[in-house]
């Protein structure tokens, strides 16, 4: 494969990368004033929904379509949230977006806001992201000076302000009704849909949630068009009618035990393998790999060890498309945050800081989720301290099946997200979790005293 | 008896031109008092729910979803330090490193220290995992953070006025 040359951290390591400056100097605002000038919303609109452009934030909804279920010809306003709660566990390419590149990002806005035809964008920040937060409020202070928001933008005629939005510190703000809750100022509870958040969303009015990335893709499908978009990436499977297909570049980031933890930007539909041995550097200390998270905690696990059927390949070398990870029983791409985990590492120790995590992120609106996520950490709590019992593991997959929107007894998805890393470790692990318990095997790790848990 | 200065009054009421509706700027509110006071004490509640036109519940409400926010009893010390303990941290010895500073710091989790500079807290997944373990300063990331760097760290912080 040829080397690919990056477009979305084409900036990245330039001195001043966030300045508004330099990046109209890269071409910057270009596609935007061609937009406004040449283009009506409608055809913006079509651009993004033909390019198969799909949302970069996990769910992987088509974003054309999305934008297509507003309702036509409403009164406004309309909005937009930018969801920049990025909370998944393992990932942090939106925060290298907006620290090292903010007008690219900034650039999307303004053109999701013209096709949707929104005069207001609420750009919904995770507060931990301090450093983004200041560069993005001086990008955006930058754009008013220059006569790129505000009113009549250009003596075009077009209003638009963009307001940033700081988060507290909760992941369930990262779903887009969670987020729309927190922004109107109430405890961040997912909104049970429909009505989906296009029609009924921030302040009641028809709303449009997207990610960082993907509004950073919509710049270079504006910039670029759709030929060059979809010249990346892997096309709809033909034997899934459904598959609406991985087109474009996408940022993997890759952590845990390699040698190179980083953010890399890659075609749709790298392999696996090549993410963690080529770009990742390898596993550390001459180690290999046992497990890998494909893309977020709650994508769950692939064991790099097991064979694929009827094949000597294994589940180490599937795709990182849409559709990759699914096919080893991981719940999708979602972010596309690669996770290493050695073969010096305890897969109970692993699942016991996963459970831990939902349990505590858990926004306790569903009973099954709020219960369901604290039992499997208490489960797994046991396990580690060597007072594993042996109908724990059947507990756990049966805990994990019964939570979450699939099995429908929860609003949100969280809950999908915290059942499918138990699944999956234990189906894939099984003997290792069995081993543990029946030899009484105890965490090297020490529990520390916690205050209040929130 | 008030405790929101008119400046911080002020500030607050800014925030109202950018939204439809006043109680959108219930978080806003929030962090400023916060920033300003080191907690939002009982009173800064009902002062915040009379400038947004809300009940003190509602205002409280929310507050109370983000374990971000503390009362006048769980008052921040000057700086607040927090410990990324989510997987990509923990990997690389996030477990080590939050026992490493509950130690230095004589403060169990959640805890300040006696000379009020430091609330030391674990944070999930702070979104710094290419420089794991990671911790944040406020809301500022310090990245690869080994054992002598946390010791200068806090010597950073026990200095700062």
């Amino acid at each position: 494969m040829s080397k690919y040359e990056p477009v979305l951290l084409a900036r990245v390591n330039k001195p001043d990368s966030h300045r508004l400056e330099g990046y109209r100097a890269d071409g910057g605002y270009a596609a935007f004033q061609r937009a406004l000038k040449e283009m009506k919303p409608e055809e913006v609109t079509a651009k993004v929904k033909d390019s198969g452009l799909r949302g970069r934030g996990g769910a992987g909804f088509p974003t054309g379509l999305k934008w297509a279920f507003l309702p036509k010809g409403h009164p406004a306003p309309v909005y937009l949230c930018v969801n920049a709660d990025e909370s998944e566990p393992c990932t942090f390419n939106n925060r290298i977006l907006m620290e090292k590149d903010p007008h690219q990002v900034l650039e999307g806005i303004l053109l999701s806001c013209y096709a949707i035809k929104s005069p207001t964008a609420y750009f919904y920040i995770r507060y931990e992201y301090g450093a983004a937060y200041r560069t993005l409020q001086s990008a955006i202070d930058e754009l008013y000076a220059a006569g790129f928001l505000g009113k009549n933008i250009l003596g075009n005629g077009f209003n638009c302000d963009v307001f940033l939005h700081r988060g507290a510190g909760a992941y369930i703000c990262g779903e887009e009704t969670g987020l729309i809750e927190s922004l109107e100022g109430k405890r961040a509870w997912p909104r049970i849909k429909p009505p989906f958040p296009a029609i009924e969303g921030a302040f009641r009015k028809p709303t449009i949630v997207n990610n960082v990335e993907t509004l950073a893709c919509v710049t270079h499908i504006l910039r670029r068009g759709i030929d060059w978009f979809k010249s990346i990436g892997v096309p709809p499977d033909p034997k899934n009618p459904r598959d609406a297909g991985s087109y474009g570049p996408k940022l993997y980031t890759i952590a845990g035990h390699v040698n190179e933890p980083k953010c890399v930007e890659l075609p749709l539909g790298v392999p696996l393998r090549e993410v963690v041995e080529q770009h990742g550097g390898g596993v550390w200390k001459g180690r290999k790999a046992k497990a890998i998270n494909p893309g977020g905690l709650s994508m769950g696990f692939v064991d790099v060890n097991a064979k694929l059927k009827n094949s000597d390949r294994t589940e180490y070398d599937i795709p990182l498309d849409f559709n990759g990870p699914g096919t080893v029983g991981c719940l999708g791409l979602g972010t596309a945050a690669v996770t290493v985990i050695d073969d010096q590492t305890s897969m109970v120790d692993v699942l016991h800081n996963t459970c831990q995590f939902f349990a505590h992120e858990s926004c306790g609106q569903c009973t099954p989720c709020r219960e369901g996520t604290a039992w499997m950490l208490k489960i797994t709590d046991r396990m580690r301290r060597g007072q594993g019992r042996r109908e724990d593991l059947d507990i756990l997959v049966e805990v994990a099946d019964r939570i979450g929107i699939m099995p429908g007894t929860t609003i949100c998805g969280l809950a999908d997200g915290a059942g499918w890393p138990v699944k999956t470790a234990i189906r894939k692990f099984r003997s290792e979790f069995e081993e543990a318990i029946k030899s009484g095997w105890r965490s090297v790790v020490k529990a520390l005293p916690m205050a209040a848990a929130h | 008896m008030a405790v929101l200065s008119d400046h911080l009054k002020d500030r607050i009421r800014a925030y109202l031109p950018r939204y439809p509706n006043k109680q959108a700027v219930t978080l806003p509110a929030l962090h400023l008092v916060q920033d300003e006071l080191r907690c939002v004490p009982s009173v800064a509640i009902r002062e915040i729910a009379e400038l947004l036109d809300l009940a003190p519940a509602e205002v409280h409400d929310a507050m109370s979803f983000y374990g971000f926010f503390r009362d006048e009893e769980h008052k921040l010390g000057q700086s607040r330090l927090w410990v990324c303990r989510s997987l990509a941290c923990m990997l690389r010895g996030a477990d080590e490193l939050l026992g490493h500073f509950c130690e230095r710091l004589q403060v169990p989790v959640g805890g300040t220290t006696t000379d009020g500079k430091i609330t030391l807290e674990f944070a999930e997944c702070i979104g710094a995992c290419d420089g794991a373990p990671a911790v944040l300063v406020n809301d500022e990331h310090e990245m690869d953070v080994t054992a002598e760097k946390a010791d200068r760290l806090i010597e950073e912080l026990r200095s700062g006025t």
